[in-house]
Formats: C-alpha cells, sequence, structure tokens
C-alpha cells in the first residue's frame, strides 16, 4: 500500500495537457519566421528590426559547450517559435469568457487565478503558452501608475519605456541562447513601477509550456523607477512531455536610484522521469543592473524542476552604494542536472553582494555551483560574501562548485566559503527515534539545511517552496 | 613560429642520438605543439594568465634549440651554505653535476632514460613541447627502506650565455616502499627573456614520503611554468611547499593522484610579489579511493603591481568515500595596482565526505595596524609585523626543521 502511494507521488504531479487548437508558426528558424511573430503582434517596425538584427547575431554564433550538464544536439530548425491558444483571436473581455479548458488547467495547478486572487492580493499575469490570456487587479495597480502587462502590449503602448530599456542589460549580442531568445521571444511580462511608488501587492507571473515542440521564450523586463520597490514572483509547471523541451528566457530588471527589485521564482518544470527520459531544458538568462545609487536587487530561486537547470542570475552593480543579493536553494534528483549560481559585477563604489546558495543532490544527478564574483579597480570599499553549501544523498550522484573570483581593488573585500557533506547519520537517527519515517526526517534536515534561503521567499511561495523541496526528494532516501 | 620550431627541432635531433622510432615520436608532439600553440586564456586553465600573450610581451620571439655539447662551469658560490645536501645542477637547462655525496651508494639509482621516452600528457600544449624538445631526462630511484640522509637540492642557473631560449627539463623520481626523499627546487637564474618547461613525475610508493619544496625567491626576468605529477600508493604522504616571489611570471601546478588508502597530499603556498609580476598556482588533487586526505593552504601578499592567480581543485571520485579535503586561500592586496584572481573549485561524486574550501582577499586590517601603532609601532613596523604574521602560517606549516629554517632566513620571515 505505501509503496504505491510512493509510486504514484514520485510521479509529476502537475502532469497533464489541454487540448487546445494551436496557431503555429511554420517549423523551423528563419527570417521569415520571425517577422510571421512579429506580424501576428502587430508590432512596430522598430521592434521587428531589433529581432533581426539580433537573428544576423545568432547566425554568427556558436552554442556554448562548457557547462557541465551535457544535453543531446538541438535541432533549432525543428522547433515551432510560436503557439497561441486560438482562444486568444478573440480576446475575453473577463474570466468567465475564457475557455473553459484553460480554467481547469490552472485549477488543476492550484493558480489563484479567481478566488484566491482577493485572499492573497496577486494580480496574476498568467502566461498560457506565450500569450497573456488574462490581467487581473489591472485597475488598482493603475491607481498607483504602475504598469503591468504582457510585454507584447507594452510595445504597443509604451513603446518609450520599452525602446529605452528592452536589450539594455542583455544586449542582443549577448550569448548564444539570449541572442535567440532577442530573435523570437513571443510574450512575457512587462512591469513599470513609477517614481516613489511602493507596489502594494506582490507581482506574480505563472508560465506553462503546453503544446509540443515548442520552444518557449519568454522574454521579461521590470522597471524600478526612483525610490520606487517592487517583489515579483515567477513560479512555473509543465505538463509531462516525452521530448525534451527547450525553454530559454531573458529576464532583465533595471533598478534607478534608491530603487529596489526582489525576484522570486519557484521552479517546477517537468524534470523527466525516473530514468531521465523527458524533461525541460532550463536554459534561462537573468541579469538585473542597479542603475543608480543606493538601489538593491535580489534574486531568490528555489529550482527543483527541469531535466536540465543552466542559468546565473545576476547583478551588475553599476550605481555607488548598490546591493546585489542572491539566495539560492536547487536541489536535483534521479538524472536531473544544474548547473547553476550566479554573477556580481561590482563596478560603483561601496557596493557589497551576498550569495548564499543550497545545492542538494540525489539520485544519480548532477548539481553545480558555478560563480563569479568581480570587484573592478573602481569599486572602492566593496564587499562580497559567498557560501555555498553542497549535501549529497548516495554515491551516485555529484556536487560541484566552481567559484571564479576576481579581486582587483585593495580597499575591497571578498570571502568565500564553501561545504560539502552528507545527511549525519545521527540526525536521521535522532529524528526517526521521535517517530519520523526516514523519508520525513530527510524533508526536516533538508528545510533546515535551506532555512537561510526559504526565508527570502514571500509568504505565499515559501509555503509551496517547503512542500516542493520534500516532494523533489521523495523516494532519494533508503 | 613555425619554421623556428621545425629548424630548432632538426638541429636538437641531430644532436641526438635516437632510434627512429624514438623519433617519430618526437615528431609527433612537435606537430601536435605547433598545432596547438602557446596556451592562451581562451583554454579554461589558463584564463588567468595567458602564456602565449605573456611570452610574445615580455620574450617576443624565442627559439628552442639549445646546444647542449659544451659543458658550463659549475659557480659554488650559488650552493646553499649552512645546509649539507645532495645536488643535481642545471645550468641553461643542461645537467652539469650530480652528486649524492652524502648518501648509500647502492641506495639511489639514477637512471638515464633519454633515450627511452615516456609520454608525458596533461593535457596541455606546453607537455608536447617539452615531449619533443628535452634531450636528457634521468630517473632517479630511492630504494626499498631508504630514507636520504640530507636533502637533495636541484639548482636550476641560467647564465648569460642564453637569450630568448626556451630551455625544457624532465625528471623522474621514484620512491620505493618506505623510502623517503627531502627536494628543494631552488631557482638562481642571472640570465633574461627565457622561458622555463620544467615537468616532475614522483611515484610513491607505499609509506613513501616526499617532501617538495619549490623556492623561487631570486629576481628574474625569466618566465618559468613547473608542472609536477605525484602519483601516491597506500599510506604514502606528500608535502609541497611553493614560494612564489622571485620570477617575472611563474605558474606551478601539482596534479596529485591518491590512489592508495590512507594516502595524503598537502600543498602550501606563499605567493610575494611585486613590481608588475604575475604568478599563478594551480592544484589538482584527485580523490580516488577511500580514507584519503588533503590539504592546501595558499597565502599571497600583493604590492606594485603585481597578479596573483591560484586554481585548486579538490576531485573525489565515487568510491573514494571518507575523503577529507580542504583548501584555503588568503590574499592581501596592498594597493590600487594588485590583482589577484581564484578558482578554489571541488567536484565531488562521493557522499560521505568531508570537503570544505574557503577563499578570502582585501586590504590589510586597519583595525590591527590601530591597535599596534597605540602599542608605539610606527605604520610600516606595524604593516610588516601583520605580513610577517600572516606569512608566517604558511611557513609553520613546513615539517622539515631545517628547511623550514633555510625558508624562513630566506624570505626574512621572524618568529
Amino acid at each position: 500500500m505505501r509503496e504505491k502511494e510512493i509510486e504514484k507521488l514520485k510521479d509529476y504531479k502537475y502532469g497533464f495537457s489541454t487540448d487546445i487548437e494551436n496557431i503555429k508558426a511554420p517549423k523551423g528558424l528563419n527570417e521569415d519566421v520571425i517577422k510571421f511573430i512579429s506580424n501576428i503582434k502587430k508590432e512596430p517596425e522598430w521592434m521587428l528590426n531589433f529581432r533581426l538584427k539580433a537573428f544576423e547575431r545568432f547566425k554568427q554564433l556558436k552554442e556554448p559547450d562548457w557547462q557541465k550538464p551535457k544535453y543531446p544536439k538541438i535541432d533549432y530548425q525543428d522547433l515551432y517559435y510560436y503557439s497561441a491558444p486560438k482562444s486568444m483571436d478573440d480576446k475575453p473581455k473577463n474570466l468567465d469568457e475564457l475557455d473553459p479548458k484553460l480554467l481547469e488547467t490552472y485549477k488543476k495547478l492550484g493558480i489563484p487565478l479567481q478566488e484566491q486572487k482577493r485572499l492573497n492580493g496577486i494580480a496574476v499575469d498568467a502566461v498560457f503558452d506565450s500569450v497573456s490570456v488574462a490581467t487581473t487587479f489591472r485597475e488598482e495597480l493603475t491607481k498607483h501608475g504602475i504598469i503591468f502587462c504582457p510585454i507584447s502590449e507594452a510595445i504597443q503602448n509604451h513603446p518609450e519605456l520599452v525602446k529605452k530599456y528592452l536589450g539594455s542589460v542583455i544586449p542582443i549580442t549577448d550569448h548564444f541562447f539570449a541572442t535567440l531568445n532577442s530573435a523570437v521571444f513571443t510574450d512575457g511580462s512587462f512591469a513599470y513601477i513609477p517614481e516613489g511608488v511602493r507596489c502594494p501587492m506582490e507581482l506574480s507571473t505563472y508560465f506553462r509550456i503546453n503544446a509540443s515542440n515548442t520552444g518557449q521564450f519568454e522574454r521579461t523586463l521590470i522597471i524600478a523607477d526612483k525610490g520606487s520597490y517592487v517583489s515579483y514572483l515567477e513560479g512555473c509547471t509543465a505538463p509531462m512531455r516525452d521530448e525534451n523541451q527547450l525553454h530559454a528566457a531573458n529576464v532583465e530588471l533595471i533598478a534607478l536610484d534608491d530603487a529596489e527589485i526582489k525576484y522570486s521564482t519557484v521552479q517546477n518544470w517537468y524534470p523527466g522521469d525516473k530514468d531521465g527520459k523527458g524533461g525541460i531544458y532550463n536554459f534561462v538568462t537573468k541579469r538585473g543592473l542597479c542603475k543608480g545609487k543606493n538601489s538593491k536587487i535580489s534574486w531568490t530561486q528555489v529550482e527543483t524542476g527541469s531535466a536540465i537547470t543552466w542559468k546565473y542570475p545576476s547583478c551588475i552593480l553599476k550605481g555607488d552604494n548598490s546591493v546585489g543579493e542572491f539566495y539560492s536553494i536547487a536541489i536535483t534528483n534521479n538524472h536531473q542536472k544544474a548547473d547553476t549560481g550566479t554573477k556580481m559585477i561590482h563596478l560603483g563604489k561601496n557596493t557589497k553582494s551576498k550569495i548564499i546558495s543550497k545545492g542538494i543532490s540525489a539520485g544519480f544527478s548532477d548539481m553545480t555551483y558555478r560563480g563569479l564574483v568581480d570587484i573592478s579597480s573602481k569599486a572602492d570599499n566593496s564587499n562580497n560574501y559567498t557560501q555555498c553549501d553542497s549535501l549529497l544523498m548516495g554515491n551516485k550522484c555529484g556536487a560541484h562548485t566552481v567559484p571564479y573570483i576576481k579581486n582587483k581593488n585593495s580597499e575591497s573585500n571578498i570571502a568565500h566559503e564553501a561545504t560539502t557533506s552528507k545527511i549525519s547519520e545521527d540526525q536521521l537517527h535522532y529524528c526517526q527515534q521521535r517517530g519520523l519515517s526516514a523519508e520525513e526526517a530527510v524533508g526536516l534536515i533538508v528545510n533546515g539545511f535551506c532555512k537561510e534561503v526559504l526565508q527570502q521567499l514571500p509568504m505565499e511561495f515559501a509555503v509551496e517552496a517547503q512542500k516542493l523541496v520534500g516532494i523533489s526528494l521523495e523516494g532519494s532516501v533508503g | 613560429m613555425k619554421e623556428q620550431l621545425q629548424k630548432d627541432f632538426d638541429n636538437t635531433i641531430k644532436n641526438l642520438s635516437l632510434s627512429q622510432k624514438d623519433i617519430e615520436i618526437k615528431k609527433f608532439f612537435l606537430d601536435s605543439f605547433v598545432n596547438r600553440g602557446f596556451p592562451n586564456r581562451k583554454e579554461e586553465d589558463w584564463k588567468f594568465s595567458d602564456l602565449s600573450q605573456i611570452i610574445k610581451k615580455n620574450i617576443g620571439e624565442l627559439s628552442f634549440y639549445n646546444d647542449y655539447t659544451s659543458t658550463n662551469k659549475v659557480d659554488t658560490s650559488v650552493f646553499v651554505d649552512g645546509l649539507e645536501h645532495n645536488k643535481i645542477v642545471f645550468i641553461n637547462g643542461r645537467i652539469e653535476k650530480i652528486d649524492f655525496d652524502y648518501e648509500k651508494k647502492n641506495q639511489i639509482e639514477i637512471i638515464d632514460q633519454s633515450e627511452t621516452i615516456d609520454r608525458f600528457n596533461n593535457n596541455n600544449s606546453l607537455s608536447d613541447l617539452n615531449n619533443a624538445f628535452t634531450n636528457k631526462s634521468f630517473k632517479v630511484v630511492i630504494k626499498k627502506g631508504y630514507q636520504l640522509a640530507k636533502p637533495l637540492i636541484i639548482y636550476h642557473t641560467t647564465n648569460s650565455n642564453i637569450w630568448s631560449k626556451n630551455i625544457n627539463l624532465r625528471l623522474n623520481f621514484e620512491l620505493d616502499k618506505d623510502s623517503s626523499l627531502r627536494l628543494i627546487d631552488l631557482f638562481n637564474d642571472t640570465s633574461e627573456k627565457n622561458f622555463l618547461n620544467i615537468f616532475y613525475n614522483f611515484d610513491l610508493k607505499e609509506n613513501a614520503i616526499l617532501k617538495n619544496y619549490k623556492v623561487d625567491r631570486f629576481e628574474s626576468k625569466n618566465i618559468k611554468y613547473s608542472y609536477n605529477n605525484i602519483e601516491q600508493k597506500k599510506n604514502s604522504t606528500s608535502e609541497t611547499f611553493i614560494l612564489s616571489s622571485g620570477s617575472n611570471f611563474f605558474k606551478n601546478e601539482i596534479n596529485t593522484n591518491l590512489k592508495g588508502e590512507y594516502s595524503s597530499a598537502f600543498v602550501n603556498g606563499i605567493f610575494s610579489l611585486n613590481k608588475d609580476k604575475h604568478h599563478e598556482i594551480r592544484t589538482t588533487i584527485n580523490h580516488l579511493t577511500e580514507n584519503t586526505k588533503s590539504y592546501q593552504l595558499i597565502k599571497s601578499v600583493l604590492e606594485d603591481g603585481s597578479k596573483a592567480a591560484y586554481q585548486g581543485k579538490i576531485f573525489v571520485n565515487s568510491e573514494a568515500q571518507k575523503t577529507d579535503g580542504y583548501q584555503l586561500s588568503k590574499a592581501i592586496l596592498l594597493d590600487e595596482t594588485t590583482e589577484f584572481n581564484a578558482k578554489p573549485e571541488l567536484e565531488i561524486y562521493a557522499d560521505d565526505v568531508k570537503c570544505s574550501h574557503g577563499s578570502a582577499s582585501g586590504s590589510l586590517n586597519e583595525n590591527s595596524i590601530f591597535y599596534l601603532m597605540t602599542r608605539g609601532l610606527n605604520y610600516k613596523e606595524a604593516k610588516e609585523l601583520l605580513i610577517n604574521g600572516f606569512l608566517l602560517d604558511v611557513i609553520e606549516k613546513i615539517t622539515d626543521r631545517e628547511i623550514k629554517n633555510l625558508i624562513k632566513n630566506m624570505i626574512g620571515v621572524k618568529e
């Protein structure tokens, strides 16, 4: 009986997909496809040029291969670069008009789109296969002058902002996947917090990958103007698929003088089955620019899903006295692989950064922390503190730490610590003695191990994340 | 560079009496080097030190042929005073003297291996260069149970006869069961603008003890690369200490394979740099079986445009349970113009292990200086005292008392 239950739990909790007719761009990657995407989005010409320029650049780039987790070669001509739920053609005005199947999907996922939205006070911009379906709470946000909408709408309605900031942190000349995204991104979120405004609620988006064989290319742009504050949540679950699905999103954050952006992610995409078949490739570029004085950007991530996670949410600390933070929990089980970490680039004076990374690997998985701390010669009086701890369960998995530490400034300090160990038998014994099963005991100990990071998450996420930590490690003990 | 290499290679081969097969092997390595060239920053291991650029900037055109037909006079004044020792003397890359006067003759065997080429592979093109151009290579065998009475000092001397040359050296050491060796590599070169490319291989059998000290103390404009490979069997111990200070550029690589249970490796190092010098230490400790131990401590004091890099890797494979690996690097940057880069790396596939690393870099602690100054020291004295204490920590890790004192005197660190 118990075994059966565990068997069930091991299977992906959110594994299902809905049958909605999709509009698809023809397979393959070429100028026509990019024009098709741009056309269907009714984009102005400058946007199309942005895409085409990126595509020109993309053609010259080589796929990187220095990462630890290797994957079979992706045929970029064999992917669909655009698909949208058909019901989008006649835009629904309210939730009741939505495709009931779509609503059902959200219900299964537990997205608080209807009842829960008021209780939680969250404005949800749910992204279903690349096109935003509904944006709630927009009126309240509008009252404060906050713009929170799909990026395709922002391109139409706020071209001056998008034009100014899009590609300013991740230029179209960046690396392979970022450039690909710049060329073919379909949709994503846009948020602008005006001067002096403290965003009254947590902004949140859920990403879903639905149509099979669709690489999803999201683009998120968040701008916090002088003295503003925003907390942004991103959570992901995806339906079960056999083929590997590529996800190459770009996230750009810009914080001006005295502004603060807090970006939290819970990533629980389909990791593949227990033999490592299927699963999402999560190759995301996330970068924040502390452009103004006294600005702050804080990344928090809980990475439990995806077959391969390959991302380094980074901070460029350009303004004097700016602060960058990175809190991460990455859990890999079965045949999952993760190569994640952060980059803290100190350019301004008195800049501070803090990195707390917790990695847990079990089963046959492989986990790498790769990070860069670079203090330039102009960044006087800067500080960095890095701590990365790894926990190993079993001797079939791996845990690696590859930090790059560069200090060019004698007035600045860098401290880095890393440890690798396993769960101590004493602790396990203690918990089991008090009536916990081995699995519960591991869950408890791991939650304790991750506590420093979990504490950083907003309330709504913290609960979900704590559960996720437990679920992700099921079947790894014994 | 290609024609130069080919020409110098032909000249080198002419002076050696090699079999056709050996020439073929050497040719193979030459071709491989020609293809790959000097390592540059595009290679991960050379990210912090672009050798290709450094050679271009400091030397310009290198030539690879060395005339080893005539002998050089051994200048005895360079020998270390106050410490009785055995000697191997290299002058301009030619072995001029091998002297084990203090030891029992039948316990040490020196084998000329010049005519049998064993491949040395460390995945960079410098081993190809070394394989292609080394003219003489010796193997020093310490017999079973023999412990050398006195340390062995290898003098690396160059004189003004050479200029813009590449010198390739190769030595192999075999320490049989229960034997021990204390070794000092002493760099004492007066010539300028040469590139030394040194490869050592150590084979430690059961219970063998190797104490390996590398001292680069004297000012020199030469560029050096040294690669030590240490293979360790059960219960063996290796201790490596690197003083990286004198040369314009020096990269030391230590690769240790802990293959036997209860074997242990210690690597300690000091960077003490000034005047735009650029040094690097790269260590790789491979824990390949159960119950092995490694410990690394690297400290740097940098001033006046100097630059140091430390890349340390601890690798633990899935069989190597109960591994204990530790690594710490600390750096003091004394002024604006200096730079310290570190890449402390862990790659771990076993769960019952204890591995950690730490790295810190920053300025001298102003509070400590203030404290000392309130006790009557002036700024300079306070600074010296603090640096002294900082470095003493590493020197105290040297387990051989005689050599510890020698090195202390050399760099003027007081207790």
